[in-house]
């Protein structure tokens, strides 16, 4: 089971240039919004024509630009998830979940749209129509009503960016469910990388109609390769970077030496940590040699109703006195801990939260 | 008194209204796919009739249909003649009133979401199937709007109608014609007559016409307009 990629398609503002496989588990592309990741769904499922490559499904070829072939939407037995569910708003829940279902006789169909209604939790919803129905609902139905044809694979674009937070969890548990289930190439589309975190293994990030990283989760968000991936995966601080010893590189942004675990082939362009890898050296004793700590000075903060957000501004560091150099996540009770402690605080950077950044 | 012009008049309404309907649909939506400068002359072809005075389309129906037309030719080599007879009124009916649908359902069309036909083509439903069962439930209540409106249109068909298929009373005497040669044999009474079972038709006409686009208060048809 794999569903293979590689297309050229020229847009407006840039080419999309793609190619990546996905295999039984769920892929994620991850990308701004106007990378180019509708667009690509749109391509696969055939609802755009690309100007030049393949796109094979379990070794069927779905659109190859040499052989001249382009199979229409309706052959390639592709399940498409719209961002905005796209249910038929003149046919009930059951039609809608059945649409798919045509060719089979009465007796045939009824029991599996009835099998499908039980699995979206949509029992006693069947004879409404998609405007009764609420966001969560809808793309429950629109999800049954995808499946319905046994898709070989499954395509779901931005599903949960129009829920709020409570149906999003309830429709993310759900998606979870069919993942498991299914064992078909899926592919999930968000901007969300939270979202992509949490339902799929497999990562494709995506930038100006570029693929700027592929591979297992964990290994990106750990080291992403460029700053452009570690800015797409959350990372908020950046300083450029210059190797000065073994495992030590200058922070220029930062005016600070950093002792790094992490070692690349090439030589980095940036040093970055995640906002919440950044920790504070509890006793700040003067002359004490707690590694990559540096005196501080707080700027600014905002609340969240667990965790405080901070600017901090390193005592010798570089630039604009009013700029922030760093920004950290902590939870509330470390923050009124640290308030209490005497100033200066001390940042701490450990080596294993760096990672170095190519151009 | 003779009532003939009313059964005409229904007779030629109704069959101008269906043809006119499946015509104005079948280049409404074969229009709605496609883009291109060439679609902006075909368009202006399409509505010409609606801004041409009826006498003119009459003229060039009888060019088309006549004797030495191309068509006509080919009707009498068939043994068949248009002009002067029944279906005259028909055509000429016809051609007066397709524009009127053609625009009504093309704008209905344009108004329905791309992404109900595309969710329906992920779903195996052939193009015909598209149309039938997501673009024209959708865009009904435009598209009923388009038919009561070439319904009226067909109703009231006048100059065309007495260029290409002349007075014949018993034949092709619609309301309208009855109308005015009443009003020339100084008939008054049988003018005001017919003038007022017309205005009795066109008052039905747009109460269904209300009807059906508003006050049906199904559920469904309060989902499909949102």
């Amino acid at each position: 089971m794999a569903l293979e990629i590689q297309i050229e398609k020229r847009l407006r503002a840039f080419t999309l240039d793609i190619s990546f496989s996905a295999a039984e588990e769920p892929l994620a592309i991850l990308g701004p919004s106007g990378a180019g990741k509708t667009m690509l769904l749109r391509c696969i499922a055939g609802l755009e024509r690309p100007d030049r490559g393949r796109i094979q499904l379990n070794g069927r070829s779905l659109y190859d630009s040499d052989q001249r072939v382009q199979l229409a939407p309706r052959e390639r037995r592709i399940g498409m998830l719209f961002q905005q569910y796209a249910l038929f708003p003149h046919r009930t829940v059951t039609e809608n979940i059945g649409f798919g279902l045509r060719a089979l006789s009465a007796a045939e169909r009824n029991p599996r749209v009835t099998e499908l209604t039980k699995r979206a939790h949509l029992e006693g919803l069947e004879a409404r129509y998609p405007g009764e129905l609420s966001g969560g609902e809808q793309q429950r139905a629109a999800l049954a009503r995808a499946l319905a044809i046994e898709p070989e694979a499954l395509l779901l674009d931005e599903p949960l960016s129009a829920l709020d937070t409570h149906l999003r969890s309830q429709v993310e548990i759900l998606l979870q469910e069919t993942f498991a289930k299914y064992r078909r190439p899926a592919i999930l589309v968000t901007h969300n990388m939270e979202e992509a975190y949490r339902l799929c293994s497999r990562l494709v990030v995506l930038s100006r109609g570029r693929v700027a990283a592929a591979g297992e989760k964990e290994t990106i968000f750990r080291h992403p390769p460029t700053l452009e991936v570690a800015r797409l995966t959350g990372c908020k601080n950046f300083s450029r970077a210059r190797i000065v010893a073994d495992h030590v590189v200058g922070a220029t942004d930062w005016g600070c030496r950093l002792r790094v675990e992490q070692s690349l082939a090439r030589p980095p362009a940036y040093v970055g940590i995640r906002a919440h890898h950044i920790g504070f050296a509890e006793a700040a004793v003067p002359g004490s040699s707690a590694e990559n700590a540096f005196p501080c000075r707080l700027l600014n903060s905002s609340e969240t109703p667990f965790r405080m957000t901070l600017f901090l501004r390193l005592e010798n560091g570089p630039g604009d006195p009013g700029a922030p150099h760093l920004q950290v996540e902590i939870f509330k009770e470390k923050w009124e801990r640290l308030r209490a402690s005497p100033e200066p605080w001390h940042v701490q950077l450990s080596p294993e939260s760096l990672f170095l950044l190519a151009e | 008194m003779d009532w003939s012009p009313l059964w005409i008049s229904l007779a030629t309404s109704v069959c101008a209204t269906a043809i006119t309907m499946v015509a104005g649909l079948a280049a409404a939506a074969w229009r709605e796919r496609r883009q291109g400068p060439g679609i902006a002359v075909m368009d202006a072809i399409l509505v010409l009739p609606l801004v041409l005075p009826p006498t003119v389309l009459g003229f060039l129906l009888l060019l088309l249909f006549g004797r030495n037309g191309p068509l006509g030719k080919l009707l009498l080599a068939l043994g068949a003649s248009v002009v002067f007879s029944w279906p005259a009124t028909v055509i000429a009916a016809s051609v007066v009133a397709f524009p009127l649908m053609y625009v009504t359902a093309r704008a209905a069309l344009e108004q329905v979401d791309r992404r109900y036909y595309e969710a329906a083509r992920t779903l195996g439903a052939s193009e015909w199937r598209v149309l039938r069962e997501v673009a024209f439930p959708l865009a009904w209540p435009g598209i009923l709007a388009g038919t009561i409106l070439s319904f009226a249109r067909a109703l009231g068909e006048f100059g065309a109608t007495l260029m290409l298929a002349g007075d014949i009373p018993g034949k092709t005497e619609t309301i309208p014609l009855a109308i005015y040669f009443a009003v020339e044999s100084d008939e008054f009474r049988r003018a005001a007559a017919w003038c007022a079972v017309d205005i009795g038709i066109s008052i039905l006409l747009l109460g269904a016409l209300y009807y059906w686009t508003h006050a049906q208060g199904s559920r469904r048809a309060a989902w499909a307009r949102r």
